[in-house]
């Protein structure tokens, strides 16, 4: 069992808790440094895939884990992000800036979109980005000269400066830096004011402004944010399928982008990583599976759909803390083993708030 | 006789049809302990919410002594009261449930913060000092509150006493000039509400804070306030000191009652009695 004696403020700041976490996350960083030698090419795929999904879903579990802002309209952002990349590598910039005109349009839209979401609240700010999901989706089919429409879009390799990424091995490296990037900045505004003005805003609105938090400039802050987190991903997510269509960035995108920040755990950034995992490697384990079951379940088209909803439903009834959560549970119980008791976790129901000031 | 701190004039509000506030006038000298008293429904809890600018009001003013002159506070947005110098608690705690106090103390301190959002992003060193020095100030208010135990507990997890220091806390890591206090010692038991006493006379004391509070125990109103307003459904009834406002006929009647009115309450003939149980072999028990 590990107590942690904080001496100085500068611990409390610090990103590793203990040395523990320093070893564990430097082995994991030699680990993914490592993977283009240790993994097949698509093994490699798939975790370049993870770490695409990680970084759209470090900007969905900002806005949605952190503010309390349910957005089922992501994989908009995502698209946008996505055509922005295709259009201008097409055109010849340099990656990094091609990546960066893709996020901040992104947050361009994402502020368009915070706007008139400032004034609604819980389903109807779900319904507010769920159409928004589908005006966008449309406009991709229909802007025909600069996206394609449905016929689709083609894209090249990223390149700067005479160097070409274009082997799955060196994309796979941009993309690891690209999300650790997107990681640390998301734990530095999770430790400052503006990450607890997130949460403040999350836990009570009405005591948030008493704090002197602006409401309207935080809400859209966190939009712009996530949207350019999406954007980012998109990117990245264009260079990796190489061929866009707008209806690769429908409803059901917009739902796995959800479903992946719900399975991991609402609230935490870990619940990113274990839910990206979840979202990239269920498919598989799919179709591994479903060679041993017999034909009328295993054959039949809507497994995968059925399968998300269950596991779904399940983690809502039974682990609304999320993987994440079951980890913390597990940790715990093998720390405190044979001491580790049923209820724990469980979190008293507080019927205070009565009467809140709307 | 130096500017009020505080000074409202005429405040009235209307919800629909309910005149919730209706013409109430005020004054709060800086430096006093000012209570608002009256029945449930009187409208104390809509005035702090005039005062911290969640509610407008349909006529009247409110005019306080900011740090660089006197602002007309009805102008002013509610997440700009704060900055003013005006900080409050709730009657209902709104403590931030999922986050630990002290992080809940340095949202308090957020007035304060001197980076904008892209430098928290990249967390400069000038974060990162605004970041200690916060940490400072918050560890200030835990030693004044004792609350160091709980310093990094989620809130969620606290009882109610804890809850309401934190709420206090909170309040004071805005380093207010003027506090408002929704009913400091609801719920609270003796221990609690004496402690909650011996705080209010240091805020004031050693702080140097102004202090408008709403309180229904009458006793902590006596021990701690300078003057008291009572109200009664939404118009003042009576301003002085805690002892002329508790003896006025008009407040006695409508909110804190007397003898007469318990005697005139009961029954005028007695009901049949129930059989009452026999205790004797209980006591037998005891005895032996």
């Amino acid at each position: 069992m590990r107590f942690i004696f904080k001496t100085s403020y500068a611990q409390d700041l610090s990103l590793a808790k203990h040395e523990g976490h320093r070893f564990w996350y430097g082995l994991l960083g030699l680990l993914l440094l490592a993977a283009p030698w240790l993994l097949s090419e698509y093994l490699l795929a798939q975790l370049t895939f993870i770490l695409i999904y990680s970084v759209v879903g470090l900007g969905l579990m900002m806005l949605a884990g952190f503010t309390g802002l349910f957005s089922i309209g992501h994989a908009a952002f995502l698209g946008v992000g996505a055509y922005t990349q295709a259009v201008l590598t097409n055109m010849g910039w340099p990656f990094p800036l091609a990546m960066a005109a893709a996020g901040l349009l992104s947050a361009a839209v994402g502020v368009v979109v915070g706007l008139p979401a400032l004034r609604v609240k819980g389903i109807y700010l779900g319904i507010a980005t769920l159409s928004f999901g589908f005006i966008v989706e449309e406009v991709f089919a229909r802007w025909e000269s600069v996206t394609g429409g449905n016929t689709g879009k083609t894209v090249s390799a990223p390149q700067m400066l005479g160097w070409a990424a274009d082997t799955g091995s060196s994309f796979y490296f941009v993309c690891l830096v690209v999300t650790v990037l997107a990681t640390l900045a998301c734990l530095n505004l999770l430790r400052s004011p503006t990450g607890r003005a997130f949460v403040a805003i999350r836990d009570s609105e009405i005591s948030a402004q008493s704090m002197g938090i602006h409401l309207a400039y935080y809400k859209t802050l966190s939009f712009a944010f996530s949207a350019a987190l999406a954007g980012i991903g998109g990117a990245l997510y264009a260079h990796q399928i190489r061929f866009l269509t707008p209806d690769q960035f429908n409803i059901i995108q917009s739902i796995d982008l959800l479903l992946m920040v719900v399975i991991g755990g609402l609230g935490f950034i870990h619940g990113v990583f274990l839910g990206a995992i979840f979202l990239i490697g269920l498919p598989q384990a799919i179709s591994v599976v479903k060679d041993f079951l017999p034909e009328a379940i295993g054959g039949a088209p809507g497994l995968k759909a059925v399968v998300y909803g269950a596991v779904l439903v399940a983690f809502v009834l039974f682990e609304p803390m999320g993987l994440y959560g079951r980890w913390l549970k597990i940790r715990a119980y093998l720390q405190l083993f044979p001491f580790y008791r049923q209820g724990m976790f469980k979190r008293q129901k507080s019927f205070q708030k009565s009467d809140r000031l709307k | 006789m130096s500017a009020p701190l505080l000074q409202a004039q005429g405040l009235s509000v209307r919800f629909g049809g309910v005149l919730a506030v209706n013409d109430v006038s005020f004054e709060v000298q800086a430096g006093e302990v000012f209570t608002l008293i009256g029945p449930n429904g009187a409208g104390k809890t809509t005035v702090f919410n005039l005062i911290s600018r969640i509610y407008t009001p349909t006529s009247g003013s409110i005019t306080y002594s900011g740090p660089q002159g006197p602002m007309t506070l009805t102008d002013m947005p509610a997440h700009q009261v704060a900055g003013a110098g005006i900080a409050r608690t709730f009657q209902n705690i709104e403590l931030f449930e999922h986050a630990s106090v002290l992080h809940n103390l340095l949202i308090g301190y957020h007035t304060h913060r001197q980076s904008k959002p892209w430098q928290d992003l990249l967390f400069t060193p000038r974060v990162r000092q605004a970041e200690l020095r916060a940490r400072e100030q918050a560890e200030k208010v835990i030693e004044f509150l004792d609350l160091q135990h709980h310093r990094d507990s989620l809130v969620a997890g606290l009882p109610y006493g804890v809850r309401k220091v934190v709420e206090l806390g909170r309040a004071l890591c805005t380093e207010p000039r003027l506090l408002l206090l929704d009913e400091p010692s609801s719920g609270l038991n003796v221990e609690e509400t004496d402690d909650m006493a011996f705080w209010i006379q240091d805020i004031r004391h050693e702080l140097g804070i102004t202090v408008l509070m709403v309180e229904h125990d009458m006793s902590l109103v006596s021990r701690v306030s300078d003057r008291v307003l009572a109200m009664n459904q939404g118009q003042v009834l009576a301003l002085g000191t805690p002892a002329q406002v508790q003896s006025d006929p008009g407040v006695i009647e409508a909110y804190l009652g007397s003898v007469d009115d318990v005697a005139s309450l009961r029954r005028p003939q007695a009901l049949p009695q129930a059989p009452t149980p026999d205790l004797a072999p209980a006591q037998k028990g005891a005895q032996r």
